[in-house]
């Protein structure tokens, strides 16, 4: 019994060595992406100022809940965040999704210019200068989407850009789920 | 930017050989002098290179001016702090050592926390509940975290007890020995030794 069990031991060691480079170099699997915490949970407590010198309405942690909303963390200096931009115009002009913004590390002069360029979609924006709202939201870089809904709980976080085919059968599913 | 700062050296690009030189390049470029004024190596203009390399060396602390803390006993809490919290974008790296924006927020977040009077555990937590335990790169001892902490030892003791089976196994039949050879064996056995090739005669 012993002895044919030894016999089997390489190969279980070798399934177990193969399940795991499987998983390991998986292309579509992202090393970078770090799992959050703050999945199911409350939006965390901010208050953020609008962009200076702008128009558009402040952001703080009671503008959200009420209503599904998309809170997208943006900068002009962010490449990523201007390919994204056209999808978040569409969805709050289009799809009518209520959209907002949090303007992380960026001069307002510049956010501004980049906003009357590209097109505003966000319906409130906090200009997060310090950067520390950004790490109430356990950021690591521009841009980064959260779903946050009717309660105020963020029920999805999306690291780096938001693509079309991820905005389709991703994002949207939950918007919809959640409505 | 910094190549601006070097000297100029020849020509930006590989400058082609004829066609039949080209195999030969290697071949000529070690025997056959004199070489293109900018492949004769290190000269006067090398030594302006090694000058400014050294001090681009020393402009990097001048840089560093990031607000320390008066206090040396918090300051030197807060440096052993951030040498166990990963930078979440650098992930090998812990935000004493990054130089990403983020991981420089978090440890003017750490200085901030200490100098407001958190304990480190304090710090931690707070840093947790944003980032998870990732941030940390000793995570916390949990159910979920057992598999981490005990596994290596448990793949140690499986090992150890392998062996000691194997070992006992192996001792209880070299204990007996070998049967001895009947005489047809032991026939044999003569005949193989006399007609080995490196014993002839």
């Amino acid at each position: 019994m012993l002895k044919r069990l030894l016999f089997v031991l390489p190969l279980a060691v070798f399934a177990v060595g193969a399940a795991f480079l499987y998983w390991g170099l998986n292309p579509e699997r992202n090393p970078a992406a770090i799992p959050s915490v703050l999945i199911d949970q409350p939006v965390p407590a901010f208050a953020l100022p609008p962009i200076e010198g702008s128009s558009w309405p402040e952001l703080s942690s009671a503008d959200l809940g009420g209503e599904v909303t998309l809170v997208n963390v943006f900068a002009s200096w962010c490449l990523p965040c201007r390919a994204e931009h056209p999808l978040l115009v569409d969805l709050a002009e289009r799809r009518g999704v209520k959209v907002v913004g949090i303007n992380y590390k960026d001069a307002p002069e510049d956010a501004i210019a980049w906003l009357q360029e590209l097109g505003n979609p966000y319906a409130a924006i906090g200009a997060d200068r310090e950067g520390r709202a950004g790490i109430d939201w356990g950021i690591s870089g521009v841009p980064e989407t959260f779903v946050v809904d009717r309660e105020g709980t963020i029920r999805y976080r999306h690291v780096g850009p938001i693509h079309a085919v991820e905005l389709e059968e991703l994002i949207l599913p939950i918007l919809e789920r959640l409505r | 930017m910094i190549t601006s700062l070097l000297p100029r050296k020849g020509p930006p690009h590989p400058v082609p050989l004829p066609p039949g030189e080209r195999g030969r390049k290697l071949h000529r470029r070690h025997s056959i002098a004199p070489l293109p004024s900018w492949e004769r190596g290190w000269g006067e203009g090398a030594a302006r290179t090694l000058l400014l390399l050294v001090a681009l060396l020393l402009a990097a602390p001048a840089l560093a001016q990031e607000p320390r803390l008066e206090d040396p006993a918090l300051e030197a809490r807060a440096r052993e702090l951030q040498r166990e919290i990963r930078c979440v974008v650098c992930q090998n790296e812990s935000i004493d050592s990054s130089q990403a924006g983020i991981a420089r927020d978090l440890r003017l977040l750490v200085r901030e926390r200490l100098a407001a009077g958190d304990s480190d555990d304090e710090v931690r937590h707070f840093l947790v509940a944003r980032y998870g335990d990732y941030v940390l790169f000793r995570p916390p001892l949990r159910p979920g975290t057992w598999l981490l902490w005990f596994g290596p030892g448990l793949v140690l003791l499986l090992g150890a007890g392998g062996l000691a089976l194997a070992l006992r196994r192996h001792r209880r039949r070299g204990a007996a020995g070998p049967a001895p050879l009947d005489p047809e064996e032991q026939r044999r056995l003569e005949a193989l030794l006399r007609d080995e090739p490196g014993r002839k005669a």
